[in-house]
């Protein structure tokens, strides 16, 4: 995939499958593709050689606004709509999909309980009366409403304090084997990456360097770049890793 | 006073005109300015052409397009509403340049992202969003027009212009007064409904 006017390839010659139910990270410095591979999978980017199938169909075969329907998507900015309650930016894709009101406000309840924010209080508010922390689960839950196949997060969890992206991830650890859903997960936090993915995609320079389960990228770094960055830290984080992640909260 | 006191109707009357002058030119202009500042909006060479005409437009004395526009138009209310659009038209598209490209481009990566088409982004995100700013560049261009359309007289279009222009011509100071009173109250009312409404739509 190349930008217009750029002299390099943003990304180059990824042959990557993610398993249905699988929740990979894509992991890498600032500037390595990572976001861009993940905006190819939406079609937000479209690549200029390649192909991206879902289910083994293209999706360049399907109308764009019609794949994204099907498709979560939680970016760091989290994005909700200023002017819309919580409940009306949760039920933007249901509403998008002509679901009827009462289907939608089951829908959002639901969901509100499933991020473990209480409807009653939550449903009614802007999102400027939300925290950071509230704010990304509403993303989370809106980016869920329709029961997408697929969720794929930019970075979500990025713009929030240490502790309160520790809890997120625990939720989206849950959300996750609760409902089976894909997730593709951008970030550049090696620790979030480990923690929560059933593989991790390391990327750099626009190629994916080594894509393996966490154990194993901590224990057999594909070179040098992955032993860099996973770092010294290795042994502590590998101890980190045996430590079950719901249990922390 | 005596004059406003004794000559109500009057005044009533062309303060309808002027009201009428001015809302239907806004209104006009805003059916223009709307697209323009979109497009400009999105797409900065378009942006320095609407930009550099509009503002072109806006430098122009208004006796001059006046009498530029009565040459090809005649006299009356139709020429005077043509150059109220012309000059509303920079203060609404900078307005709505201005309010779009204020919007986050978070919002738009996420409205896309969830599956928005462009149109749906563009009416249920961009524009809600911009509203108060676009709101505040029709504050702006209201208030203009109530001045400016006092000069629409000029051109036989009736509004409050014609009591500034015959207390001129007749020396009647009383006159001059009731009209220059009426225009300003009127554009006052313009600002303050206009403010309420600014305020009404941020979220």
């Amino acid at each position: 995939m190349r930008y217009p006017n750029a002299a390099v390839a943003a990304v180059h010659d990824v042959d990557l499958t993610i398993a249905a139910g699988e929740f990979a990270v894509l992991l890498g410095p600032s500037g390595c593709g990572k976001s861009t591979l993940l905006r190819t999978i939406n079609r937000l980017v479209e690549p200029t050689a390649g192909t991206v199938l879902i289910d083994g169909a293209d999706v360049r075969e399907r109308d764009a606004t019609e794949l994204r329907r099907g498709i979560g998507y939680v970016i760091q900015a989290v994005g909700l709509f200023p002017h819309y309650t919580v409940a009306d930016n949760v039920a933007v894709v249901p509403r998008l999909l002509g679901w009827d009101d009462a289907r939608v406000q089951r829908r959002v309840d639901e969901l509100l309980g499933l991020i473990r924010l209480d409807p009653a209080r939550y449903r009614d508010r802007k999102p400027r009366e939300l925290s950071g922390g509230e704010a990304q689960r509403v993303g989370v839950a809106r980016a869920l409403a329709a029961q997408p196949r697929v969720l794929l997060m930019d970075e979500p969890f990025a713009a929030v304090d240490a502790i309160v992206r520790a809890s997120l991830q625990d939720e989206i650890a849950r959300v996750h084997r609760e409902l089976g859903t894909t997730i593709v997960f951008v970030t550049h936090d090696v620790d979030e990456a480990l923690r929560l993915a059933d593989r991790v995609v390391v990327m750099n320079a626009g190629r994916v360097v080594q894509a393996a389960p966490p154990e194993e990228i901590l224990e057999h770094p594909a070179d040098d770049f992955v032993r860099d960055l996973v770092g010294v830290d290795a042994e502590t984080r590998r101890l980190a890793l045996e430590r079950p992640l719901v249990e922390r909260s | 006073m005596i004059y406003l006191a004794t000559h109500l109707d009057r005044v009533g009357a062309l303060i309808g005109q002027h009201v009428f002058l001015v809302g239907v030119s806004l209104a006009v202009a805003l059916l223009i300015a709307l697209p323009l500042g979109v497009v400009a909006a999105r797409n900065p060479r378009a942006a320095a052409v609407v930009l550099g005409v509009t503002g072109a437009l806006y430098t122009i004395p208004s006796l001059a397009l006046l009498a530029l526009l009565v040459a090809a138009l005649g006299l009356g209310q139709l020429t005077a509403i043509v150059a109220l659009v012309v000059y509303a038209q920079m203060i609404l598209v900078r307005g709505i340049v201005a309010g779009l490209q204020g919007v986050d481009p978070a919002l738009v990566d996420s409205a896309r992202g969830l599956g928005l088409t462009a149109r749906q982004t563009l009416l249920r995100v961009e524009f809600p969003v911009a509203l108060p700013v676009v709101l505040g560049g029709v504050r702006v261009a209201a208030v203009s027009l109530v001045a400016l359309a006092t000069v629409a007289a000029w051109i036989h279009a009736g509004g409050l212009g014609e009591l500034l222009f015959e207390g001129i011509s007749t020396d009647n100071p009383q006159k001059i007064f009731a009209g220059a009173l009426a225009a300003a109250v009127l554009a006052v009312a313009a600002d303050l409904s206009l403010r309420a409404a600014e305020r009404a739509v941020r979220t």
